[in-house]
């Protein structure tokens, strides 16, 4: 019963990786790629490793996953923070469609 | 700037919190009781945390009590559930045929004063999909947003940062 249940999980996981490529390859600027990418990934792998626990239960494995799901948690917001920030500050330019550009205006001032 | 006080009580405190947390990672990786690993886990985590209490210090952690675990772990659920309320939002933008996106960068503003606060809410922020930190700059966070509903800084705070940062001000103030 349990297999079952992970199995289901990861499999949810495994999609929201499928949507975070697809995000990836549709979007058009690099900003709104990496909402798709970092986010829609996050949650992905963390579906995937608790699935993971689902399956195997609380022993070392287990736990690991656990430990793991707690660095992505921290470290990909932070990873996505930089390069849109490098990016930003190397002067990539947002979608022609994009509503507005604060940042710019700030920088300007 | 909250201005850290450097005494011996607020170090010793932090070399405390760190050991702690030291030793519970290094259990939950081995997952073995043996006497070696417990006497290997201890000095490691020991001389660890000697050397970095100093930085665990600076970054400026509140102490602990039991309302602030309480909210921390509300504010843990609050948060699961944006972030995946908002992944099928993001989701339903990507594969949709035309992608209903309208992008752009806006302001929102903070009430929070500490530094470790400010990075938690950015954090969050960045974790809930279709918006992202791009920078801080003194009490004004820069905002990326998949889907710019208003550019109205007061507006924005209450869409984006409101729901998280009031239970960070009970956790970190």
């Amino acid at each position: 019963m349990n297999n079952i249940i992970g199995y289901i999980i990861i499999g949810i996981g495994v999609l929201f990786n499928l949507f975070g490529c697809i995000g990836l390859l549709r979007m058009p600027d690099v900003y709104c790629r990496l909402q798709a990418a970092t986010k829609c990934v996050t949650l992905g792998i963390c579906f995937v490793l608790i699935g993971v626990v689902v399956i195997v239960g609380f022993n070392p494995l287990g736990v690991k996953a656990l430990i793991c799901m707690v660095f992505i948690l921290v470290t990909s917001p932070t990873g996505a923070h930089a390069l849109a920030r490098g990016a930003h500050k190397s002067g990539v330019k947002l979608w022609k469609k994009s509503v507005c550009d604060k940042y710019k205006d700030k920088e300007s001032k | 700037m909250i201005k850290q006080k450097h005494n011996m009580g607020n170090k010793l405190r932090s070399f405390f919190y760190l050991f702690i947390l030291l030793i519970f990672v290094w259990f939950a990786f081995t997952s073995s009781f043996d006497i070696q690993e417990v006497i290997t886990g201890i000095l490691v985590s020991l001389v660890l945390s000697l050397f970095l209490s100093k930085t665990f210090n600076e970054l400026g952690f509140p102490p602990f009590s039991i309302k602030r675990g309480f909210f921390f772990l509300t504010y843990f659920i609050v948060l699961l559930w944006e972030i995946i309320k908002a992944n099928f939002d993001v989701a339903y933008r990507i594969i949709h045929p035309k992608m209903p996106i309208k992008p752009g960068i806006v302001i929102i503003k903070t009430k929070l004063k500490s530094n470790i606060a400010k990075l938690a809410l950015a954090n969050s922020i960045t974790l809930t999909p279709g918006t992202f930190t791009l920078d801080i700059r003194d009490d004004q966070l820069l905002i990326h947003w998949i889907n710019v509903k208003t550019t109205d800084i007061e507006e924005d705070t209450k869409i984006i940062g409101e729901k998280f940062e009031k239970y960070l001000r009970i956790i970190f103030e």
